[in-house]
């Protein structure tokens, strides 16, 4: 039931009862973006930013320059050798 | 598809699986017993079996389903009072997909619609708010249910309900908080868990710092996580890792969606609404203190236990029924006599059958060879 889905905003649809409509993979969508606009997101600057929609509101912006940090966190894995060789590394130092 | 096929990549899923078995061998090492890490979200759950997650992951490392699908750990009294106020007949009940087949004492919702009530599965709350706008002689009501991740929604309809000063619209009450059940869990002596993955999308609106007491009381690692595949593997990787060093922290896999902090406009929005329940009655687990949510006063007339007058009975499950030993990691689902014979997703006799989120249908749709190899290590 938590599951969510990224969307993309495409337009603000009334600032008022805070509808906005989302592009979900190609799939358009009206939801509720009240959970994502503050002093420094007002709704007119959500427009192309990227939210998890979840029943039909937008629970939160996501942030690209994260996911790619945690790519590359992912990335710098290795292969496990270089792991075996360094947890040897360790401990041997403990 | 952007932000979800990277985190599916196959190289990348191959190499972190390979330094968890790594890990893991080593921690095994010197202990008799698996690692046994909690996965506490349905919603991990569903994607474990979808992707096979469990068959590719070391022998060792045992994943335990949490009661994290609400649907699940709804009790029958529960679906029995909602099934009173659908039968109504100038009600039109509106629910999530989910909840519609959960077996109340005598009947689902399902079998309700079908013997004439005006049941209708709506995909949002503003979708049952509308439902009402169009239909001003009927009394609609929405099914409310789930975690933190559905509880600002539900907040912010009401809200909305309030300022069109909508009149026959109501919220059927059902929300639950996690952190009071992963402490009752915990306060279990015999709970036997090394390790947690954290719901991703419930920490999105409530933050990492809610979790501190499981890392810092129970010395349990705690990994925040997102729901690709690479998410889950990275996030296991990262408590296998805190396993490993002897550490224990709140550590946060999914940092494009998860901040320290959470959501305050989603967070205020179920403040200003929503009051914790002195106890809610689960599923299973019996009842946890401070774990539901209740509509304020201020909101009263949005509140459907205030508005309609309810059976309000605690409705026991039968004996047979395993539901709470499979929900804390006690029992493999394939362990109750009834799995697969008796209770199966056709006919579901427990809870845990029903949604593809609870432990019980996951292993009945995906889980047959696995269930045996288990039995064979596990004597
Ligand atoms: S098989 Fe059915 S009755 Fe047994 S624990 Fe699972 S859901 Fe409950």
């Amino acid at each position: 039931m938590c599951l969510g889905i990224p969307g993309q905003i495409i337009t603000i649809d009334d600032i008022d009862n805070r509808l906005a409509t989302v592009d979900v993979s190609g799939v358009r969508r009206q939801i509720n973006i009240a959970c994502i606009i503050d002093d420094a997101h007002p709704p007119e600057s959500c427009v192309g930013d990227w939210v998890l929609v979840h029943v039909g509101f937008a629970l939160n912006r996501i942030d690209a320059a994260a996911a790619e940090r945690t790519l590359a966190m992912l990335d710098m894995l290795g292969d496990t050798h270089e792991l075996d060789a360094l947890i040897d590394s360790q401990e041997k130092r403990q | 598809m952007k932000f979800i096929d990277e985190f599916r990549d196959h190289t990348r899923a191959r190499q972190t699986l390979e330094h968890i078995t790594t890990l893991v061998e080593r921690i095994c090492r010197d202990r008799a017993a698996p690692l046994r890490i909690m996965e506490v979200c349905g919603g991990h759950t569903h994607a474990i079996f979808h992707y096979g997650l469990e068959a590719m992951l070391p022998k060792q490392l045992e994943l335990i389903h949490g009661p994290g699908c609400p649907v699940c750990v709804l009790p029958m009294g529960r679906v029995d009072d909602c099934l009173a106020i659908a039968e109504r007949p100038e009600v039109i009940l509106a629910t999530f997909g989910d909840a519609i087949r959960v077996p109340g004492s005598r009947k689902s919702l399902l079998q309700a619609k079908a013997e004439g009530a005006d049941v209708r599965i709506v995909y949002s709350p503003m979708d049952a708010l509308d439902l009402a706008i169009r239909h001003p002689e009927r009394e609609v009501v929405f099914f409310g249910l789930g975690f933190e991740t559905t509880i600002p929604s539900t907040a912010l309809t009401i809200t909305q309900a309030q300022r069109q000063r909508i009149t026959n619209f109501s919220v059927f009450c059902n929300h639950i908080t996690i952190i009071p059940t992963l402490k009752a869990i915990l306060e279990n002596p015999d709970h036997r868990l090394d390790g947690f993955l954290g719901p991703g999308h419930v920490s999105m609106i409530i933050g990492t710092e809610p979790y501190r007491f499981i890392a810092e009381h129970y010395r349990c690692p705690v990994v925040i996580s997102g729901f690709e595949p690479l998410d889950m593997l990275q996030s296991l990787l990262m408590v296998v890792r805190q396993l490993h060093d002897g550490r224990a922290e709140v550590e946060n896999q999914y940092q494009r969606l998860v901040s320290r902090d959470g959501n305050p406009a989603a967070l205020q929005a179920v403040h200003e609404v929503y009051e914790s329940r002195q106890s809610c009655e689960w599923r299973g687990l019996g009842p946890i203190e401070d774990s539901g949510m209740q509509i304020r006063q201020a909101y009263a007339a949005y509140d459907a236990e205030r508005k309609f007058s309810l059976p309000n009975q605690q409705v026991a499950d039968p004996e047979a029924l395993r539901c709470g030993e499979v929900l804390t990691g006690n029992l493999k689902p394939w362990q109750c006599e009834l799995f697969g014979s008796q209770c199966s997703p056709e006919s579901p006799c427990g809870a845990l059958m029903v949604s593809s989120e609870g432990a019980c249908a996951a292993y009945f749709q995906y889980g047959g060879p696995r269930a045996e190899q288990h039995e064979e290590v596990s004597p």
